[in-house]
This record gives C-alpha cells, sequence and structure tokens, in this order.
C-alpha cells in the first residue's frame, strides 16, 4: 500500500517537489516514532526504545542528494523494560548519562538509491566517541507526512559502552532499529486538491 | 494388576523431582539479587529447567494415561484420597509453573530462548500491567509447589518408616520385562 501512495504523491511532479521543497526543515514526530536498541544477552533478544529524542529531516524527493538529517537522543530515557536494568545502563560504566546525556546523529553525504530509498552517512556520537556509519533509509511518503525507517548495528564496546564483567552474557553487537515520522504541514493542502 | 511402576515412569518421576527442586532453588536465589550477569545467567537457567519440565510434564502425563500406576497400598481412605489429591495437584501445578514463568517473561518483553539456542515463540504479548499479574501467579505456584514437595516428602518417610510400607521402596525399583 505505501509504496502506491509515495508513487502517488511523486507523480505530479511539477506540483509535489514545489510542495515539498517549502517543507523543508522539518522535525521529527517524536510521538509518532521510535527508535529501539536490540541488545542480545546470551541469545536473548531485548528490546529496549528511547522515549525522548527530538532532530530534523531534510528531504525533498527531486533531490534525494540533497537530503540532511540531524538526530539528537536523550540516552537516559532508554527503557528496558525494569527500572533496575534501567538505572543500571544509566552508570558511568554504561551510557554515563550524567556526562554525555546525548547520543547523536549528523548526516555528511547522502546517496540517492531511487523513489524509496537513499543511504545516509554521517557521524554517530554516543559517550563522547563518535564512529562514521552508513545507514540504508527507506522512505514512505504520504500527502502529510514521510516515514524514514532503516536499521543498523553498532559494537558498543566502540563507544566504551559496558562493563567487562557482562561481556559473557551481553554481546557486544547492538542493533537499532528507528521508525521517524516527519510532518508535511505545507504539503497538506495542495494534496487534498489534487486528491479531489 | 500390577503392583509396581515403569522403568519409564520411576525415570521420569526423579529426573523431574531434581529439576523442580534445582528451579525452585534457583529461583528463590535469584529473586533477591542485585542486577548482575549472575542474575542473568540464574534466570536463564531457570527458563531453561522449567521448559524442561514443562517437556517432560507433557510426555509423563501422556505416558500415565496409557500406563496406568500401580493400585494404592492398603492404607485410610483419608490417607489415599488425599494422596491422590496431591497427586493431581503435582501435575497441575508442573504443568502449569512452567506456563506461568514462560508468560511473565514474554509479558515482560524477553522472549524464551531454549538452552540459549533456540528461540521459543512467545505466548503472550509484551504487557507490564499482565507481567505483574503472572508473576504473582508464578511465585504463588512456587509457594505451593514447595508446600506440596513438603507433604509429598514427609508421607513418604511415615510411610517408609513408620508404616514400613512398599510406598517409598516402589518409587526406587522398576517392573522388569
Amino acid at each position: 500500500m505505501m509504496p502506491i501512495l509515495a508513487r502517488w504523491t511523486v507523480l505530479p511532479a511539477g506540483l509535489a517537489t514545489a510542495v515539498l521543497a517549502l517543507a523543508a526543515d522539518n522535525a521529527i514526530d517524536a510521538g509518532h516514532s521510535t527508535i529501539v536498541a536490540t541488545l542480545t544477552q546470551m541469545n536473548v533478544p531485548l528490546d529496549a526504545a528511547f522515549s525522548r529524542f527530538s532532530g530534523t529531516i531534510v528531504y525533498d524527493a527531486m533531490h534525494p542528494e540533497a537530503a540532511r538529517a540531524a538526530i539528537d537522543v536523550e540516552v537516559g530515557s532508554l527503557d528496558l523494560g525494569d527500572e533496575s536494568y534501567n538505572a543500571e545502563v544509566r552508570k558511568a560504566a554504561w551510557l554515563d548519562s550524567a556526562h554525555f546525556p546525548q547520543a547523536s546523529f549528523r548526516s555528511t553525504a547522502i546517496k540517492s538509491g531511487g523513489a524509496d530509498h537513499f543511504e545516509a552517512t554521517g557521524t554517530l556520537s554516543i559517550k563522547g566517541k563518535s564512529q562514521l556509519i552508513t545507514v540504508t533509509i527507506a522512505v514512505q511518503r504520504t500527502a502529510r507526512s514521510s516515514a524514514f525507517d532503516g536499521s543498523f548495528e553498532l559494537y558498543r564496546k566502540t563507544f566504551a559502552v559496558g562493563d567487562p564483567d557482562w561481556d559473557k552474557v551481553l554481546d557486544d553487537k547492538v542493533r537499532v532499529r528507528f521508525h521517524l515520522l516527519v510532518d508535511n504541514p505545507t504539503a497538506t493542502a495542495p494534496a487534498q486538491i489534487s486528491r479531489s | 494388576m500390577t503392583t509396581a511402576y515403569t522403568r519409564t515412569a520411576v525415570a521420569l518421576h526423579w529426573i523431574i523431582a531434581a529439576l523442580v527442586i534445582t528451579a525452585i532453588s534457583l529461583g528463590w536465589v535469584m529473586a533477591d539479587l542485585e542486577f548482575s550477569p549472575l542474575k542473568l545467567r540464574l534466570f536463564n537457567w531457570h527458563k531453561w529447567i522449567g521448559v524442561t519440565v514443562l517437556a517432560l510434564m507433557v510426555l509423563r502425563s501422556l505416558w500415565r494415561l496409557t500406563h496406568p500406576p500401580p493400585a494404592p497400598l492398603p492404607m485410610p481412605a483419608w490417607q489415599r484420597l488425599s494422596g491422590q489429591a496431591i497427586h493431581g495437584l503435582f501435575y497441575l501445578m508442573l504443568l502449569a509453573q512452567p506456563l506461568t514463568g514462560w508468560m511473565y517473561s514474554n509479558a515482560e518483553g524477553v522472549p524464551v530462548v531454549y538452552l540459549g539456542l533456540f528461540p521459543l515463540p512467545n505466548l503472550v504479548e509484551k504487557d507490564k500491567a499482565f507481567g505483574a499479574f503472572v508473576k504473582e501467579l508464578h511465585v504463588a505456584g512456587g509457594w505451593v509447589l514447595a508446600v506440596i514437595i513438603g507433604l509429598h516428602l514427609l508421607a513418604a518417610i511415615k510411610h517408609h518408616f513408620f508404616d514400613r510400607d512398599d510406598t517409598l521402596r516402589r518409587m526406587l525399583r522398576w517392573r522388569t520385562g
């Protein structure tokens, strides 16, 4: 259903481009977005969601290579489903949220992959350490909003996250997946016109 | 009517007894531990033992349905009836207890991966409120099991040392041929 919608919005190209260009610097709608880290302990996958994050994703379907993304995540908002677990991962040996309250991603290069996805390369910073990562992001666009979905793997030890005592029960590898929704307020009205 | 248990019935009894006592002991210890790698490890072992007990109890129930146990030894009716009630409760609890534990884990958002190798299906969706409820059930079930294990042990000792009958002995040997 979504690819059809995406095509439908891209087809009236002239109109859509003009509108979407206006809808440029859009803020992530955190209430309708999710960022989930999947940890693996003794081969058991554990999903932990961040509840507080913010940022902007600028994306124009006609000029995807000009897209850019800036996302900040409050690491203290990670919820592993149990308060004692949450308190543990906020400690200095883990995410050290007292000294490094935010993790961030800043795109540095975008490679278009066609109408419905692109590759974003950028700097991932966690606990004061940075790494360049490349993420494939799927775009689903409706008249009202654009949804950006993707996932990537990171190795927590790269960012000095975790106590060595845990290495035998907790994998180094962490998968992060995200669903980020960005409203296109100025796109709403013309889309309704083209639909009628 | 036979007077002996089958070898399979005797083996299942003792294997499940050892697993259940280990699981209850682990459960007792791990629940009060501080959050630590050891705690996670014990939780996993506890779950694996529970899943093993569930599988063996399904086998055991089928075995019992197809291989009737020996007739009860002569004893007062109240002892025979309470013995039967406790045995019925054992079957119920040993099937239910692993299931409430499994549901508790799933409701907390944690899948059960048997032996760290085989991911088992989630019985329930992640649901905090249901998790808290089923946790109470699981803890209460642990107490019920501890109590009936105690009664079962006391009854075995009474039959063996005071009544000097064959109750305990026939669980220590099996039907041949």
